[in-house]
């Protein structure tokens, strides 16, 4: 369980979060939802442990993120940003292979190798293994980053926004695999999702934000009630339901 | 992908390398053959004191530029640094002129570490500016260094026109290999050692140079990698400044072809960075002593020239590939 209490990040004396206090369960997918400028970002960042906090603390399974040995959290913890801009020209196998850094620190065994290979799979990448990053597309690309943390095997794996770049067709795939690995692998993983449709669709759990505040944090069905999003995102949304799922619908 | 082709490419570059040695070693005012090396032991002598030195000192300040590049262009992920774009190497110019002024006599070592120290301190700058920066397109990057150089190239020069010391300093600026012999270019056998940390930083110096967050992500010290390199680049500096002088855009140059034909994993590249550093520099240096015989021309002006185009090359096929 990731628990963060009195979180709180602040510019120049302008609070952006919190203070905060709440938990992600172990295991199954969460995914942090709200408007632009709630804090999202920032309160993933700092349980990543990429940010540092004003104040408050972050453990994981009772480790504090911000003083445990940045290698030791590197094995239970992996977190993507959302900008990856490399200039780095990396094959898709060796930046894949980073993954396994905090378990091998560069000198790779047989076990880091399988691991590599799984990640590769796992992420339908297996193909493109021998390729260039600049010579991938923005999808392939956000799939080759996600391979890598994947493949640092951590049992806590943090994605901001890891939709952002791929179309309709590769967003489901993604989360399709992101399903996989919380499922057969048994990873407790953390999103950031723009799209209220497809938190609801793929995840177990969902988490509120607006102002730098958390608003709610609880099922899919607890979330996905007209009063509940109208709140969160501060404009009116009304929860249909197709095909018996619960869809958003805020165009009108 | 590993057919012939690099294999190949392997062994065009250690044959054209070794022909550069040879072709060095056997260029210069006096006629040295091989048999004559192997019969006349004045010959032999004049060999080993003004020959033997200079290409040695060639590679090795090859070797030391093009490493440096390598190392700056990871840590701060943009390919267009290197110690001169960035002001180090101007700083290590002005650190040679404050021993010339404080204690005209210093010994070279000591002259060493003064520059080396002034050379840390001008990275250290470079990188501070660079963090204020917000804009850190790939372009600014280099220009901010090009200006702080710049800045720092007219206090050594007033300073060298107070206390009369011109001339040292556009000998220095000129960096040129004519004045090598025994006894005078040993110290850059440092760059040795600095090739081996540069070996066992590989692959932090690859993670760093994917960005702080995907370092500290992987459990690497972003920082303190970032400080072992300025460390390592500015003895290499300091030192190759010293000895040679001046050695514009090899750094630049060498790492980015390395980068174009195999990609920025800087273990498997060292050995390649350092060969081609090695050859181009050998072949500048051939070039300038060859054009105007008996005169020359100093290294460090045909790599300017050279550079310039390379760095001109570099910039053009960024804009059209977006995505660099």
């Amino acid at each position: 369980m990731i628990q963060f209490s009195d979180l709180h990040k602040a510019y120049q004396g302008d609070t952006v979060l919190g203070p905060v206090t709440g938990a992600i369960e172990k295991g199954g997918i969460t995914s942090i939802v709200g408007p632009n400028g709630a804090g999202k970002s920032t309160l993933l960042t700092m349980m990543g442990r990429l940010l540092d906090p004003t104040g408050g603390r972050v453990t994981i399974e009772g480790r504090d993120v911000f003083t445990t040995k940045s290698r030791e959290m590197a094995q239970q913890l992996s977190i993507l940003r959302q900008e990856n801009q490399f200039t780095a020209r990396l094959r898709v196998r060796e930046l894949v292979a980073f993954g396994r850094f905090p378990h091998s620190q560069g000198r790779l065994t047989e076990d880091d190798h399988r691991h590599v290979g799984e990640a590769l799979e796992f992420l339908s990448l297996t193909q493109l293994a021998d390729r260039y990053l600049d010579q991938l597309s923005g999808g392939q690309r956000q799939r080759a980053y996600v391979a890598m943390v994947l493949a640092q095997d951590t049992d806590y794996v943090l994605l901001d926004e890891p939709l952002n770049n791929l179309d309709m067709k590769h967003s489901v795939l993604m989360m399709r695999q992101l399903r996989r690995a919380a499922d057969e692998l048994g990873r407790t993983i953390v999103l950031i999702i723009h799209d209220i449709n497809f938190a609801a669709a793929h995840s177990d759990r969902i988490m509120a934000l607006r102002d730098g505040e958390i608003v709610t944090t609880g099922t899919i069905p607890e979330i996905m009630r007209d009063e509940v999003l109208t709140d969160v995102f501060d404009t009116p949304v009304s929860v249909l339901e197709v095909d018996g799922r619960p869809v958003a619908v805020y165009y009108s | 992908m590993k057919t012939a082709r690099p294999v190949l490419l392997r062994t065009g570059v250690v044959v054209v390398l070794l022909a550069l040695l040879a072709a060095s070693l056997m260029t210069g005012g006096y006629d040295i053959t091989i048999s004559r090396l192997i019969e006349d032991p004045a010959a032999r002598e004049m060999f080993l004191i003004s020959r033997v030195p200079r290409t040695l000192a060639l590679v090795l300040a090859g070797v030391a530029m093009s490493v440096s590049g390598l190392i700056m262009q990871m840590v701060t992920q943009n390919r267009f640094v290197e110690p001169t774009t960035t002001g180090t190497a101007q700083w290590a110019g002005l650190g040679i002129l404050v021993t010339l002024i404080v204690t005209p006599g210093a010994a070279p070592l000591t002259r060493m570490i003064v520059a080396s120290f002034f050379a840390m301190i001008g990275s250290l700058v470079f990188l501070g500016v660079l963090r204020r920066v917000a804009l850190r397109s790939s372009l600014i990057v280099p220009l901010i260094g090009i200006m702080l150089g710049a800045v720092v190239s007219a206090v050594t020069v007033y300073l060298a026109a107070t206390f009369n010391l011109l001339q040292s300093m556009s000998a220095w600026r000129s960096g040129g290999f004519s004045g090598i012999v025994r006894g005078h270019y040993e110290p850059l056998w440092v760059v040795g050692i600095i090739t081996l940390a540069v070996f066992l930083l590989a692959d932090r110096l690859t993670v760093a140079g994917l960005g702080a967050d995907v370092a500290k992500n992987i459990g690497v010290n972003y920082e303190r990698v970032v400080l072992l390199a300025t460390v390592l680049v500015a003895v290499a500096t300091g030192v190759t400044s010293v000895v040679v002088g001046f050695l514009p855009f090899l750094g630049l140059i060498v790492p980015n072809i390395v980068s174009m034909l195999r990609g920025d994993n800087v273990r498997g590249n060292l050995p390649w960075v350092a060969a081609l550093g090695a050859a181009l520099i050998l072949a500048c240096d051939l070039v300038g002593r060859t054009v105007v015989a008996p005169m020359e021309i100093p290294v460090s002006v045909v790599l300017g020239a050279i550079g310039a185009a390379v760095f001109i090359a570099l910039v053009l096929r960024q804009r059209r590939h977006a995505s660099f």
